[in-house]
């Protein structure tokens, strides 16, 4: 089969599942209304999968910091800190981040993606071995290969599972890295963070948490797991992204190992890629004071992300195991699922699909993603779709 | 030697077939992924089951040359045999 070929056959199995004149992984944006709100195709359609989660895409703060770093820094940087140099905004981004966390060192990078992929792959090499949860991000995947550390799966937190795996590396585990997420992105399950810590200390293990769900969600000022868990000391390593609750991009890893400083001349997508822009970090600083004092966001959250989960539940949708801003109703075929996206859009709400093999398990899903600024109308507009669909879809 | 691969194989195709169906044929020679449809977040989860069955620790990297179920066979028979 040709380099060609290949992509037809993608093309072919695309065809093959989804309907004409739908681009359902491309969805054409037209318009931006706000936090919530845009419009797609001449409609105007609610936002309910953009992991939005605190609404701070259009906070004022933020936008005032952008348009003020363009206009005094310019619109990019041109290259990577190494080869351009770090400006104001990337070092006091770092220190602000490193403060927020209480930690010692704080390397931004210029996407989530990124830093999962620099932090895992600077971390850990040949001969080392990358234990990850069997749910995880295809940014942790990715950034193992790229290791060419051992990449050995856990069962989805299953800690029992873990600990047989630690075991069966024997003396090996004292040179593996776990790596766990702080809100799971398929099914909004957290990680049983205390039981990993356990062991990890019990194995000689390192520990990478990826809060990139869970920054801004979980926790008095909003660090994520490790905040809500109290459980600090006992992760080596933690990522997260500025795409979601920070409402920008890019990406962070904070430790209290002196030796992340490292990572900026060993790893190779640290090193090799263009440095966030000006505006970018500039909003990222307004947008991560305000998650830190955004105990009421928050509170917002978990409102409307218990009142959504409550409702499917009740309505019968099979959903993942606990409440959560990210709510994924499970299917057992992706024509369900499709049924269920296409009738939501229909209701003009705009949700995630997620197809096999993307899912655990060979499920589809329609994933909701709930955010602070989503308004009690909207939520109950929401439920009241899901109901109507519900009569169709699980009859 | 040879007994353990055969053991090996046999308890693999015994895993293969929990997931293609028990009609499904399999010989050394099948494709995992053209011939029993195995994609792969199935085959990464099949190596979980053969890590459990076996007591081995088998890297998903390893995974990248495996194509019939005689080539799986074989990389758990040299993960088993290396750890003896």
């Amino acid at each position: 089969m040709s380099l060609l070929d290949k992509l037809d056959a993608v093309a072919a199995a695309r065809k093959a599942l989804l309907p004409e004149g739908v681009d359902v992984f491309g969805i054409p944006v037209e318009e931006v209304y706000s936090s919530t709100e845009a419009k797609i195709g001449d409609r105007r359609i609610l936002f309910l999968g953009t992991n939005n989660y605190l609404g701070l895409t259009f906070a004022p703060e933020c936008l005032q910091a952008a348009h003020k770093a363009i206009d005094s820094e310019g619109t990019g940087t041109t290259g990577s800190r190494m080869a351009n140099g770090s400006y104001c905004g990337h070092r006091a981004l770092e220190r602000e981040f490193a403060d927020f966390y209480h930690c010692q060192s704080c390397i931004v990078f210029t996407t989530g993606y990124q830093a999962n992929l620099a932090t895992i792959s600077g971390l850990a090499g040949a001969g080392d071995v990358v234990l990850i949860d069997g749910d995880s991000h295809a940014s942790i995947y990715d950034g193992c290969r790229l290791s060419g550390a051992e990449i050995i799966r856990f069962r989805h937190n299953d800690m029992a599972d873990l600990d047989k795996r630690l075991r069966r590396l024997g003396e090996r585990s004292r040179s593996t890295l776990i790596i766990i997420e702080g809100i799971y992105s398929m099914l909004g399950d957290r990680a049983p963070l205390a039981d990993v810590v356990k062991l990890k200390n019990a194995h000689g293990s390192t520990l990478l948490l990826d809060e990139a769900h869970s920054l801004g969600v979980l926790g008095q000022t909003g660090q994520g797991l490790v905040e809500e868990t109290g459980l600090m000391d006992g992760v080596d390593f933690i990522t997260g992204t500025f795409s979601k609750s920070l409402g920008g991009i890019g990406g962070y890893c904070v430790s209290n190992h002196p030796q992340l400083d490292q990572l900026r001349y060993v790893s190779r997508p640290y090193i090799f890629t263009a440095s966030p822009t000006p505006a970018t970090i500039a909003s990222t600083r307004a947008a991560l004071r305000l998650l830190h004092d955004g105990t009421e966001l928050r509170q917002k959250l978990w409102k409307n992300a218990r009142q959504l989960y409550s409702r499917l539940r009740e309505l019968g949708y099979r959903l993942g195991p606990e409440p959560s801003p990210v709510i994924a109703t499970i299917l057992d075929t992706p024509q369900q699922a499709l049924a269920l996206w296409n009738g939501l859009l229909e209701h003009g709400i705009y949700v995630n699909l997620i197809l096999p093999p993307a899912a655990p398990d060979g499920k589809s899903l329609v994933r909701c993603s709930v955010s602070a600024v989503h308004t009690s109308e909207q939520m109950d507009y929401v439920g009241q779709a899901f109901a109507e669909l519900s009569e169709v879809i699980l009859r | 030697m040879v007994n353990d691969y055969t053991d090996t194989l046999q308890k693999l195709c015994h895993h293969l077939r929990q997931l293609a169906g028990p009609d499904a044929e399999i010989t050394p020679q099948t494709d995992l992924i053209d011939e029993l449809a195995i994609d792969s977040v199935k085959l990464l989860n099949l190596i979980m089951e053969v890590e459990d069955e076996f007591d081995i620790s088998v890297p998903i990297n390893a995974l990248a040359d495996v194509q019939t179920v005689h080539e799986l066979a074989s990389l758990i028979h040299q993960i088993k045999s290396a750890k003896q």
